[in-house]
């Protein structure tokens, strides 16, 4: 399966809206039947293209949300997230006018580099997850892959949000934290904390990623997922901090906190 | 300033070209040397094709540029692509 996911030349195929989910008041999930799906690794995204009546046509690529084992289902699902972007040409299609029922035409799995996989030859290192807003959707296919591959590999996820209300996937991040086998999150709020917390809102810096972290000497995979700003900021500090660039593992979505 | 993407965006258009990830592939700067992956560098999306630049210098190191039916892959400023290659 991983083979399949990184190998051969891809085109376009069409998916099937089965089912959406809204995530908060402007994020969306979309559900996809997708005939014929290769299989992914937690991490990968697609390419998505819409083509207007007119012949005009734009593509932008989203972060896979689902796990891998899903995707091996009968018929393969595959689902994506999507954060609105005020001035998006292709994000307000997707989070409002997609229906159930309605074709999506899609590239992939796409990217090799950016991915975690539970039977790699460093699948028991711990892994700390960082993500910036919708940043985290890569990395919630990972652990979600963590416990479809009954992986005990120890996670740590920090995830930087600006208020409670855009979280997402914030009660399963809930659930899989009081399971107890070894995923830990800490939400750090840059502008509205919930009421009753203790923590200061703001942005990540060193001593949250030292506290909520791992230490470098457990030579931790990492993943950092968010806008261009958020990226080079965290993996600065975390080169800071002892960890070494070749272990730091990076995906930029451009500058403004989405897909262009 | 922050204008750029990366080039784990390049994967769905290089993965119509090659049939091996090229996303994952280590590169040589052909201006200052630098070893970086693919998918580090800094894409800026926004010209009529795709630039990738090398995030130690801002050289061009690439570009595609897609038209209907054609593809143009510019690899000037990389002199080597190391690329993972599975066991026979």
């Amino acid at each position: 399966m991983a083979r399949a996911a990184v190998l051969g030349r891809l085109t376009w195929r069409v998916g099937t809206v089965a089912a959406l989910r809204d995530e908060t008041a402007t994020a969306r999930t979309i559900v996809l039947d997708v005939p014929g799906w290769p299989g992914h690794l937690a991490g990968q995204h697609v390419d998505v293209r819409l083509t207007a009546p007119d012949g005009y046509s734009t593509e932008r690529s989203y972060s896979i949300a689902s796990a891998p084992a899903d995707g091996q289902a009968d018929p393969p699902v595959v689902e994506l997230t999507v954060q609105r972007l005020p001035d998006g040409e292709v994000s307000p299609y997707l989070t409002q006018t997609l229906a159930v029922g309605y074709p999506l035409e899609l590239r992939g799995p796409v990217g090799g580099w950016f991915v975690w996989n539970p039977d790699g030859p460093a699948s028991t290192r711990p892994v700390l997850l960082v993500a910036g807003g919708s940043g985290v959707v890569p990395l919630m296919a990972m652990i979600r892959e963590r416990a479809a591959a009954g992986s005990r590999a120890p996670f740590r996820l920090i995830y930087s949000v600006r208020d409670p209300g855009a979280l997402l996937y914030g009660d399963e991040l809930a659930r899989c934290e009081q399971a107890g086998d070894g995923v830990g999150v800490r939400y750090v709020y840059t502008r509205t904390a919930p009421p009753g917390s203790t923590e200061p809102t703001g942005r990540i810096n060193a001593a949250i990623l030292a506290s909520a972290g791992w230490p470098p000497d457990q030579s931790p995979a990492v993943f950092v997922c968010g806008p261009t700003g958020f990226v080079e900021a965290v993996a600065d500090l975390l080169v800071r901090a002892g960890h070494g660039a070749g272990a730091i593992k990076t995906e930029r979505f451009g500058p403004s906190g989405g897909k262009p | 300033m922050s204008d750029y993407m990366d080039g784990n965006m390049l994967g769905g258009e290089l993965a119509e070209l090659f049939s091996m990830d090229v996303t994952s592939a280590a590169l040589t700067c052909v201006s200052c040397g630098a070893s970086w992956v693919v998918a580090q560098t800094r894409v800026y999306p926004h010209a009529p094709g795709v630039v990738a630049r090398c995030p130690t210098c801002d050289a061009v190191l690439l570009r595609l540029v897609r038209g209907p039916g054609r593809a143009w892959l510019d690899l000037r400023g990389v002199t080597c692509l190391q690329l993972a290659v599975p066991a026979q």
